[in-house]
């Protein structure tokens, strides 16, 4: 314990430091988890869907106990262009009564719940509290300075996001580049849950999480929208320096999405409650760097690159969890940090999931993932529901004949074909 | 449908409690020599704004405090990026 009478401090009181402060506070650990904002979750946004196995793996049971809003019982993804609109829908849904796989959330709601589930654990948590800087002392991090206060404990965890200024100031990350990144910006749209679910077709608690593509103007990224308790959330990704030679901003793309006509009947007289903006890593492992820890300090969450954009779905919180999980299992363990938040990495499965995701990049990379594809796939979709007086053709001939018509090479579309395939 | 919605208007929508001294410094004099001013359009509060002179403007009321300018910033114009004090800037009811 450190003259403090703290034995970690962990700063950042999002999934990752809640889930980190939680499971030291219940193996007896004194800890302190410090957020900057006025309550846990005011600073912090997300696209909105959380897989549940990651809440379990914190403690089972939470997924029960959690403010989610709606469980996830359809994915959609829709292609898009201009006014015409391709989805393809998967409906699973649950066992009634089972955990869901996923569901979807709101942060200012789930994060002040976790924090507080920290707290009854034993965690003190402190709000409205901005850390200045790490303390360090003969090359180890001993503690951090917050409104001129030095506060000291064993080990400092940083688990203050993507921009981590924690996680630059020990000198394990630099900020992300911005090739690395895609610009996230959401609305929050109010929509009474009974007329939810009458325009989304699914019943109490159920839900809708869809992703569009082609709804960037050709640029990288997508559209996402989520459907909460009484709102959904609608936004948009796409890469800042693509956006800025097109002459577009993610602003621009996300009003023309309000108003395409496939999301238009189900956006008709809904407010807008709340515009947000967040930074995605798309560097996946890449953006992990190569030391997690130096002496009395870890990173956890986004801070350590521990974010994932696989195209159909994006992957945060889950990671957070893990890596909160895992960081605190290391400082009960004891011994070299390094080593004992990597084996404990490995058996949340987390640094697997990871590395195993690398050629997602390859195929998130193609640029006609953003354009042409959507538009060849509702040119041919078109082409196939367009009935008049003379015979049916054959669907070989819609394919080449769009093909054609967008020119698109054959042999591009096979070197997509394999890159997909060696990727996915 | 939903209408469109311009920037203003979003922002009206969040909740702030305003800094007094802005948390964003930029340096208008390297700004002004900087080809791409990439922040322009990638801050999605557009909070930077291009003057007639060439310089760039910031104003740090209304930033949503997600770091992309000081990602995007190619010519090191965007020379301190930390949070606002304790208790102000944006906080987010849905989040």
């Amino acid at each position: 314990m450190s003259e403090d009478g703290i034995d970690v401090i962990v700063v950042g009181a999002g999934p990752a430091g809640a889930a980190c402060a939680l499971r030291l506070a219940r193996a007896g650990r004194s800890v302190v988890l410090v957020e900057r904002g006025l309550s846990a979750g005011a600073k912090n946004v997300s696209g909105g869907r959380l897989y549940t196995y990651a809440l379990e793996a914190v403690e089972e049971g939470l997924t029960a106990q959690a403010p989610w809003e709606r469980a996830v019982v359809r994915e959609q993804i829709m292609l898009m262009d201009g006014k015409r609109a391709v989805t393809v829908t998967v409906a699973d849904p649950p066992e009634p009564g089972s955990r869901p796989e996923s569901a979807t959330v709101l942060r200012a709601v789930l994060d002040p719940w976790l924090a507080g589930v920290a707290e009854d654990a034993g965690a003190l948590l402190a709000t409205g509290v901005v850390v200045d800087s790490l303390l360090i002392e003969h090359d180890r991090v001993v503690g951090i300075v917050a409104d001129g206060e030095e506060m000291r404990a064993e080990v400092v965890v940083a688990a203050d996001g993507v921009m981590s200024l924690l996680g630059r100031q020990a000198g394990l990350v630099s900020r992300p580049a911005a090739h690395a990144v895609g610009i996230g910006a959401k609305e929050v749209i109010g929509l009474e849950s009974s007329r939810l679910e009458e325009r989304f077709g699914v019943g109490a608690r159920e839900g809708v999480a869809m992703l569009m593509a082609g709804c960037t103007g050709g640029t990288a990224g997508g559209g996402f929208l989520y459907t909460n308790g009484s709102s959904l959330s609608l936004g948009i990704v796409a890469a800042p320096a693509e956006l800025s030679a097109a002459g577009l901003t993610v602003h621009r793309l996300l009003q023309d999405l309000k108003a395409h006509p496939a999301l238009a009947g189900l956006l008709a007289d809904a407010p807008t409650l709340e515009y947000s903006a967040h930074l995605v890593r798309e560097d996946g492992w890449a953006g992990v760097p190569k030391r997690l820890t130096r002496a009395g300090f870890v990173l956890v969450g986004e801070a350590a690159g521990f974010v994932l954009n696989l195209g159909y779905t994006v992957r945060g919180m889950d990671l957070a969890l893990l890596s909160g999980v895992a960081a605190a299992e290391a400082i009960i363990a004891g011994g070299d940090l390094e080593t004992a938040y990597r084996s404990a990495l490995d058996r949340t499965g987390l640094l697997a999931t990871m590395r195993a995701t690398r050629g997602y990049r390859d195929v998130l990379a193609m640029e006609r993932m953003y354009a042409a594809y959507p538009a060849l796939a509702l040119d041919v979709a078109a082409r196939m529901y367009a009935v008049d007086a003379g015979p049916p053709r054959h669907l070989r001939h819609h394919v080449t004949a769009a093909m054609r018509a967008r020119g698109v090479p054959m042999r591009g579309v096979v070197r997509d074909a394999l890159v997909g395939m060696r990727s996915l | 449908m939903s209408a469109p919605i311009e920037i203003p208007a979003l922002l009206g929508l969040d909740t702030f409690d305003l800094d007094e001294t802005s948390h964003i410094d930029i340096d208008p004099v390297l700004c002004a020599t900087c080809p791409t001013k990439a922040c322009v359009a990638a801050c999605p509060a557009q909070l930077y704004r291009p003057e007639g002179d060439g310089g760039v403007v910031f104003d740090h009321a209304g930033c949503l405090e997600c770091g992309t300018c000081a990602v995007v910033c190619e010519h090191g114009g965007v020379v301190s990026w930390r949070s606002p004090s304790a208790g102000h800037g944006v906080s987010y009811r849905y989040g």
